[in-house]
């Protein structure tokens, strides 16, 4: 049974036991519903949840478990010498998968299962009629390949319908319990709330449990990095030149440099045309405008950053050389960190204008009020009391921004350049650490040398400094709130 | 009723500001209509009446804080000293300056409780040194009754006092920029009776400096502190005159009804 139909299944067992569950609770009170505790509704929604939320569980779990399961068993079947030089145990294991959905579906074409048991001692029979199936194989295939494979399917095949078997039982059991249950006494109505707040808590913790296993994952291929390369080297060295055959220098400074750099230019384009925008948007303009101008304002935010990296490398970047760099001579790229600081700066005024205006706007209207009674202008009030309120709010907002260009790819990767270098000059070409974590896993790379491992030491480092601005920037959100009533 | 204080009712009857047919529009809705006030030189003039009665929507045209709300038009006219307050060639900054106002709840600056008194002298330059301002803060926070409590803790911030200090900050404010009309809109609705009190005491005590104009839902609070009083209701002004005969013989029956408690 695949998995599809056994949800089908489980789903009208579940609709079964709504309409089972309301019915017998009417019938327990003779119609008169008054009696009840709960509205029907809620019994019958008892006997669905109990019916179905407890199978769907198990046969998420199983489908987690079982391939894991199968695994550890077809693995031992493969010998040491079945592993061909230059191969892995992993990259056989591939090939014993590819085979048994190839075998799959050469069933599903109406191969009868006797057929297979020939095919697994003939092994080139066994490949034509892969190749037919669409599963194409390099080298010839291995007899103990072929009979991992076989038994690899059986094992899927047989879990598959084992999982069927328990996933009904599982929902037949809670369908009877669930609707034995249903007596006017019976507090539905509690019982639904308590199982609705049971999901909505598994719900928020897949978020924050995806998020362990990335900074996981994360330190797991990092550690794995820093026992094939010293970290004294990668958190010291000033050089990077990776060479993929060994011998390479792998310092992160260049790139944290070319990080640093252009995001500093950014939030100076953007802090001071941001705030303004907000500060007018929210202090001066009238209804009218504000209604168009800030909606207008927030396309900008819309807009996917590839798209801005095609404007710095077509508009920006020649603009800037042809008129600032080649004139006063200090540059000949057009790819330059000015070029990305810039056009990314333009793409994070609508981040700190919107965050920044919001913030205005929960300035009290009372102390704009105090100000203006006491003879203060509108800009007086602006630069004196609702600025200096609203400020840690807004350091809140920048940092915010900060933190998402220092995670910015695509723009630099159009409009900074590709080189790793240690400059001061703002139209020389340099580079990021987003830049070169995509350009040390692209290509055909295996993830065992330090060149590629590094990618993740760099995120690493990325996370935890994007991560230590955002706190920072949540502390600061927080402390600002305690600070009216 | 019976803490009237009925002697103290002697005043000048020299007129500081003079209202005369005032109206006032918030887009479609007529809140006030027709109003004729003396308010009078170092007077404390009460504005009686039930909630929505235009009593506050008045005190705001005084110091053309209306002039903040898109929607509000004014009409009629407004004088100060015999100038029209709403002359074009009046600005309002200075008008403000003049014509100091204390809001219903405290709202001190999430400054400095020195900074908070500073802040009116400062934007309108009126004084020329840092002894001076200082002098300016002490004697306003004096004013205030609240020296004593803050005097050691002027760098705090004055969000951090309690709601009767609040309010006796923001009068100190409004002091500090030597105001010669103070319009307070309920000033002690969110106080308790003992910060009231010190509040209508402070009221008393700043009558001899200037004129007060004073919103208010307590009637005692209004026989207590006042010299004249005006009853409002459903936007008109029903009737003007010495507190202490608005509230013993009233001649609008409207009035009598709401100070005996039958409308309102």
């Amino acid at each position: 049974m695949t998995v599809g139909l056994l949800s089908l299944l489980l789903l009208v067992l579940a609709a079964l036991g709504f309409v089972v569950g309301r019915q017998k609770a009417i019938a327990s009170v003779k119609g008169d519903t008054r009696n009840l505790h709960s509205l029907p509704a809620y019994y019958g929604m008892g006997v669905a949840l109990f019916t179905a939320v407890p199978a769907f569980a198990l046969m998420l779990v199983w489908l987690l478990v079982q391939p894991v399961l199968i695994e550890a068993q077809v693995t031992g079947m493969i010998l040491p010498e079945d592993i061909a030089d230059g191969s892995s145990r992993d990259l056989v294991m591939s090939d014993v998968r590819r085979i048994a959905s190839g075998m799959d579906v050469l069933a599903e074409r109406g191969l009868p299962e006797a057929e297979f048991a020939k095919l697994v001692t003939d092994t080139t029979a066994l490949k034509t009629r892969l190749a037919d199936a669409g599963v194409a194989l390099a080298a010839d295939i291995n007899p103990h390949v072929a009979e991992a494979a076989a038994v690899y399917r059986a094992e899927v095949a047989t879990g598959r319908a084992w999982l069927a078997v328990a996933a009904l039982a599982l929902a037949v059991a809670g369908f009877l319990l669930a609707a034995m249950r249903v007596t006017p006494e019976f507090r539905a109505r509690n019982v639904v709330e308590q199982f609705i707040r049971v999901l909505l808590v598994a719900a928020s913790s897949v978020a924050v449990l995806t998020t362990v296993g990335i900074i996981l994952s994360l330190v797991f291929e990092s550690w794995h990095f820093f026992r094939l390369y010293p970290a004294k080297d990668f958190f010291l060295s000033l050089t990077w030149a990776p060479k993929f055959g060994g011998g390479s220098s792998l310092g992160i400074w260049p790139l944290l440099w070319g990080t640093l750099y252009v995001s500093a230019i950014a939030l100076l384009v953007a802090v001071p045309v941001g705030l303004m925008a907000a500060i007018y948007l929210s202090e001066y303009a009238g209804p009218r405008l504000r209604s168009v101008a800030k909606p207008a304002l927030e396309i900008l935010a819309g807009i996917p950053s590839i798209v801005y990296g095609l404007f710095a490398l077509m508009t920006v970047g020649p603009f800037l050389r042809d008129w600032l760099a080649r004139p006063m001579g200090i540059g000949d790229s057009s790819s330059s960190v000015m070029t990305a600081g810039v056009v990314m700066g333009i793409m994070l005024i609508p981040y700190v204008s919107s965050l920044s205006d919001d913030i205005i706007n929960a300035v009290p209207q009372a102390l704009r009020d105090g100000s203006y009674g006491l003879g203060a202008t509108q800009s007086e009030t602006v630069k004196q009391v609702v600025f200096p309120a609203a400020l840690p709010g807004i350091v809140g907002a920048i940092l915010m921004a900060a933190s998402r260009a220092i995670g910015e790819t695509m723009i630099v990767v159009l409009g900074a350049g590709a080189a790793a270098k240690l400059s001061l000059n703002p139209f020389e070409a340099m580079t990021t650490v987003t830049v070169k974590i995509v350009s040390q896993l692209t290509g055909d790379t295996e993830f065992a040398s330090p060149e590629t491992l590094v990618a993740f030491a760099l995120g690493l480092t990325l996370f935890v400094f994007t991560l230590g601005l955002n706190v920072l920037a949540l502390y600061i959100v927080r402390k600002y709130r305690e600070q009216y009533e | 009723m019976n803490d009237m204080r009925l002697t103290e009712r002697a005043v000048t009857e020299k007129a500081k500001m003079s209202a005369r047919g005032v109206q006032v529009h918030y887009g479609t809705n007529h809140a006030l209509k027709d109003v004729d006030v003396d308010i009078l030189d170092k007077t404390v003039t009460a504005f009686i009446g039930p909630s929505g009665c235009g009593k506050s929507t008045f005190l705001r045209c005084l110091n053309r804080m209306n002039d903040t709300v898109a929607s509000a038009r004014v009409t009629g006219k407004i004088e100060m000293d015999g100038q029209d307050i709403y002359d074009p060639r009046v600005d309002p900054v200075q008008l403000r300056a003049k014509v100091g106002m204390v809001f219903q709840k405290p709202n001190p600056f999430p400054k400095s409780i020195y900074d908070n008194v500073a802040y009116g002298p400062k934007i309108h330059g009126l004084t020329r040194s840092k002894a001076e301002l200082d002098e300016v803060v002490e004697s306003s926070l004096r004013k205030a009754a609240l020296w004593n409590e803050v005097k050691d803790r002027l760098a705090a911030p004055g969000t951090g006092l309690s709601g009767g200090q609040q309010q006796r900050l923001c009068i100190a404010r409004a002091v500090a920029t030597s105001p010669e009309v103070l319009l307070m809109d309920e000033p002690c609705s969110a106080l308790d009776p003992i910060a009231t009190a010190q509040v209508e005491e402070l009221i008393d005590e700043l009558r001899a400096q200037f004129s007060v104009v004073i919103v208010t839902h307590s009637m005692q609070q209004a026989a207590r502190v006042s010299q004249r009083t005006a009853f409002f209701h459903l936007g008109s002004l029903v009737e003007y005159g010495e507190t202490g005969t608005i509230f013993t013989s009233p001649r609008d029956p409207r009035t009598e009804s709401y100070i005996t408690g039958r409308i309102g």
